[in-house]
């Protein structure tokens, strides 16, 4: 299989990201702002610009998938949402069952959007809802209650066929019986996807803090890692198994857009701080874009594009980027790949000697991470590749 | 060449730190060997590690010229000598060389362990001492003081001492003159064949091997054919010269000369020193007597941790084995390791020093072996045996008994922290031996195991004492001892490189000790890993490192892929540091630091 072609078997996404939020998580290192106003013009044509000049690179593609991430890009004016997926439309082709999700914070402000964006042809919604108790929530920083985020979701759900909310778990104070229940009434809830996320401290949030002055106590590694299992005991009794390492669904409804980087497919990244991973002529390379808002909307009047750099990615590191990407799905990944892409393959004694600690399984070309491999992807994924 | 009674030759010799390389710099400088602008602080301390340290390890060379107040002009050769015990072998062998001493001692800290060894050599040796109290510029100096301990603990002649302060100059003319007045020409015959004692050797990337000798008969010329008496070698010159301390080429050495010849020298093993150098044809008869083989005490494994680096280990111990008699080196094979070497060292500064010279020197990433002694198996069917490596120890059913070699260590300290130090040579199985007082300082002669002393007695002794404490040691002799080897088993498997053999009642809290510092050295894994201490088949220490649980990130999307590539790439990296044992990955330091105590 050739290098230009790869891409192919997972298919091609297009991800925007809207770096404004109303306000910052205390929790979150996304590359996410708070501005008292913003030029809805200029951003708006700083991104059709943009889609242009990367569909101009990448020509008669299809496109399979479109994400709106963010920051919050519910905030997003309507007509903006309208003239992106149009441009894409009209650059390359959509699919005409392109998935076009966008990511929506459970407020009544937004909530009020979603026919419009639905109009635009945003197709699902993926909704931040993070908590279902208000103290928690509060401690998060979120800005809704839990009433006013099943609200949102009731709304969410008869506007868009495909609705799917996110909850951080092992919170501080969480204990494992008390998310045990959260999570049941979160099933009770969901439609056809949930994101489940452990709380992770990140450098250089405010929970980072608060967390290396003592003031945030995080359950025990012991006791999140039983939360991490009971996650996935309910979640399958519920018929919404895990098909990646935080992500369930029922059959058919996974996320398509993120299957592609799971997949190691191509895609392409539009907005500041944007990545993406493009096959072109010269072979397979990572872009990244001006992380700063401001400083990207000026770089991306100037070159179109905002690029804080592109990287040829080596054979080597191709493999490796598709094995521990794919890795993170229950499917696993598939061998032959992982050697057509690197042009060697795995060391076969690693295998084995994971698979007899129980950490891989081996099913034909497909290598499969175990349940208790895939909660230690990162020592797995060291031992794999030395 | 000069005439033999317009040479001095004398080494400049004293306890750690006490100004010898500071003392060698004024001298330089005063007799025009370097400009202003190449003169650095301790100029003879030439490699790296020296410098980081501040300390001296190797000998260093060179020839002053000096008119001095009789209108004469002379040649003076000094060598700088380093101060640690663990170096002592490069002052025995430069004293071989010279007709004296310069004995400095720091006027504010006075006679102190290495003062009294060193001094003990030097009269050994036949030199004339010459006392120098140095650092008479700092406001705790005490000159007269020390003059009379001198006399008190030493017993020479300290009433001509020369009070210098190295760091500015002061004294310099007096100790050049003294150099001149008090120290004996050298002898010899400049028309009998040629005798050079091999004094070093070391290996430079330009010239090759280089060697410096002391002519003692007749005269080194380029073009001459030499042959190395004992190794049998026979080369022809290329080239002759001196230190000043650049190198510079001249046209013969005489009688009673310090210099360096070149000669194309391919076999590393044909340059030993101690030998003795003389014409191919028309040679001298009889050898000098050489020097005495150094005695390593201290021997530890050194492996790659690649084990592919194996043969680039090879080369460089060889050159650095040129550059250093009194380490020793055979090959070893480990179980565990693989091919290695079994390295003997003078101490544990030494064992330190090699190491870290063949992984910066030579770019080769080491793994050491926890440093044992040298131990004798007295065998029940009469046979005795040498054990240099616990891993080789036979079945102790066949043992008749084990003896392991003591020492006499002499320590000096100042009387508030004699406590400290009698408390800690007893825990170590010490025997006391003398115990006498100079002043408000304490000498205090203890006989002690060496395999107590080895591994970390030095640093405990410099930290109950706050570093006020001097410590010079010999070996003593052999006596039995309640001695057991315990293994570790990582893993349930056996890990000989991390075997020692201890004392019986030591045993237990080694082995917790030991246990119990793995377990902090070695990373968590996927499994959880025992590390056990056994004697035969008995557990008697065991630890745990409990098994991760979970590393997995829980979001990783479009914009994290070239992140989680770098992290895995560093972890990658960080995973070739580490041998693995069987199943479990064990970085390159554990190994020796699972010994040290802490307390
Ligand atoms: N104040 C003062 N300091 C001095 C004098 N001579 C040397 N020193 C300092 O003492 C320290 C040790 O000096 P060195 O010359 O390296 O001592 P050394 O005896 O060669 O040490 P080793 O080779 O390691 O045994 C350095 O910091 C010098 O600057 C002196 O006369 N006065
Ligand atoms: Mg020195």
């Amino acid at each position: 299989m050739s290098g230009v072609t790869d891409w192919r078997k997972a298919g091609f996404g297009v991800y925007i990201h809207w770096p404004f939020c109303a306000a910052k998580c205390p929790y979150c290192d996304f590359n996410s702002h708070v501005r008292r106003e913003v030029d809805q013009t200029r951003w708006r044509d700083a991104l059709v610009r943009a889609l242009k000049a990367e569909a101009a690179r990448t020509p008669g593609r299809i496109v399979d998938t479109v994400f709106f991430g963010g920051g919050t890009p519910s905030l997003m004016p309507p007509e903006t949402v309208a003239a992106v997926i149009e441009t894409i439309r009209n650059e390359w082709t959509l699919a005409s069952d392109a998935e076009i999700t966008l990511e929506a914070n459970p407020t009544s402000v937004e909530a009020g959007k979603f026919r419009a964006f639905s109009a635009a042809g945003v197709n699902r919604v993926s909704m931040g809802v993070q908590a279902l108790n208000d103290t928690d929530l509060k401690a998060l920083g979120r800005m809704h209650s839990v009433a006013e985020a099943r609200a949102a979701f009731e709304i969410a759900r008869s506007v868009f066929d495909r609705v799917s909310f996110d909850l951080i778990y092992a919170r501080m104070g969480q204990g494992v019986g008390q998310w045990r229940a959260e999570l049941r009434e979160a099933l009770d809830m969901a439609v056809d996807h949930l994101s489940l996320y452990q709380l992770t401290i990140e450098a250089g949030t405010r929970f980072a803090d608060l967390y290396r002055l003592g003031k945030l106590k995080k359950p025990t590694d012991e006791a999140a890692a039983a939360m991490y299992d009971a996650t996935q005991e309910i979640c399958e009794e519920a018929g919404m198994p895990a098909y990646e390492i935080s992500n369930h669904a029922r059959p058919d409804a996974q996320s398509r857009h993120n299957l592609i980087y799971w997949h190691y497919g191509d895609y392409v990244g539009v907005g500041p701080g944007a990545h993406g991973r493009l096959t072109l002529e010269r072979g397979r390379v990572a872009t990244e874009t001006m992380l700063a808002p401001e400083a990207w909307l000026e770089a991306a009047e100037r070159d179109a594009i905002g690029s804080a750099g592109e990287t040829a990615i080596t054979p080597e590191d191709q493999a490796t980027e598709y094995l521990l990407m794919c890795l993170r799905l229950r499917e696993g990944a598939d061998l032959a790949r992982y050697e057509a892409l690197g042009g060697a393959a795995l060391n076969p004694a690693r295998i084995a000697e994971l698979v007899g600690d129980g950490m891989l399984e081996q099913k034909g070309t497909q290598l499969i991470a175990t349940a208790q491999g895939r909660i230690l992807l990162n020592a797995l994924l060291a031992k794999l590749l030395t | 060449m000069t005439k033999t009674e317009n040479i001095r030759n004398f080494s400049i010799v004293a306890h750690i730190d006490h100004g010898k390389s500071t003392l060698a710099d004024r001298l330089i400088q005063m007799t025009g060997g370097l400009s202003e602008r190449e003169m650095t602080e301790q100029v003879l301390d030439s490699m790296d590690i020296e410098k980081e340290r501040g300390i001296t390890i190797k000998a260093q060379t060179v020839r002053l010229d000096y008119k001095a107040a009789d209108g004469e002009e002379y040649v003076l050769n000094l060598i700088d000598t380093p101060g640690h015990v663990d170096f002592a072998y490069e002052v025995s062998k430069s004293m071989q060389a010279v007709e004296g001493s310069l004995l400095v001692v720091d006027a504010s800290q006075g006679v102190e362990a290495q003062t009294l060894a060193n001094v003990y050599q030097a009269i050994e040796a036949d030199h004339e001492i010459v006392p120098v109290l140095n650092k008479i510029d700092l406001p705790a100096a005490e000159p007269e003081r020390i003059c009379t301990q001198i006399e008190d603990v030493i017993g020479i002649d300290a009433s001509e001492a020369i009070h210098t302060s190295a760091k500015s100059g002061l004294g310099m003319e007096d100790v050049l003159e003294a150099i001149v007045t008090r120290l004996p020409a050298p002898k010899g015959d400049p028309d009998a064949p040629l005798k050079a004692l091999l004094v070093d050797s070391w290996y430079d990337a330009y010239l090759g091997v280089v060697v410096l000798v002391r002519i003692m008969d007749g005269s080194l010329k380029k073009g001459q054919k030499i042959t190395m008496m004992r190794a049998g070698a026979t080369y022809p010159v290329d080239r002759v010269g001196v230190f000043t301390p650049k190198m510079v080429q001249v046209d013969e050495l005489g009688p009673g000369e310090l210099g360096f010849l070149t000669a194309s020298i391919k076999q590393v093993r044909d340059t030993n020193v101690g030998d003795t150098i003389t014409t191919e044809r028309a040679g001298a008869d009889e050898p000098l007597p050489g020097y005495q083989p150094s005695v390593p005490v201290v021997f530890c494994g050194i492996f790659p941790v690649d084990a592919a680096e194996f043969e680039d280990l090879r080369a460089a111990v060889d050159k650095l084995a040129l550059n250093d008699a009194s380490f020793s080196h055979e090959v070893e094979t480990s179980a565990a390791l693989g091919f290695g070497f079994r390295c003997g060292f003078l101490g544990l500064l030494h064992l330190e020093i090699i190491t870290e010279r063949l992984e910066r020197e030579y770019d080769i990433s080491l793994i050491t072996t926890a440093p044992s002694v040298v131990y004798k198996m007295l065998m029940k069917d009469g046979t005795e045996m040498e054990m240099h490596n616990p891993a080789d120890m036979p079945d102790v059913m066949k043992i008749e008994h084990i003896e392991e070699p003591w020492i006499k260590a002499t320590i000096l300290v100042p009387d508030e922290y004699l406590g400290d130090v009698l408390k800690l040579c007893q825990e170590r199985r010490g025997v006391q031996v003398d115990l006498t007082y100079a002043g408000t300082r304490a000498m205090v002669v203890y006989k002690l195991p060496l395999n107590e002393v080895v591994f970390d007695f030095y640093d405990r002794l410099k930290s109950v004492t706050k570093g006020y404490a001097s410590f010079d040691y010999s070996i003593d002799g052999y006596e039995p001892g309640n001695l057991v080897k315990m293994a570790v088993l990582v893993n349930d498997e056996p890990v000989d490189a991390l075997s020692v053999i201890v004392h019986r009642d030591k045993a237990e809290p080694r082995g917790r000790s030991m246990c119990e510092k793995l377990k902090e050295l070695i990373p968590q894994h996927m499994f959880k890993v025992p590390i056990q201490a056994a004697i035969g088949g008995r557990i008697i220490a065991r630890e745990t490192i409990s098994a991760l649980r979970k590393d997995v990130t829980a979001k990783c999307y479009g914009g994290d892929v070239s992140r989680k590539r770098k992290l895995l790439d560093k972890q990658k990296a960080g995973k070739k540091k580490m041998r693995q044992f069987g199943k479990v990955d064990i970085p390159q330091e554990a190994f020796i630091n699972a010994l040290k105590m802490d307390s």
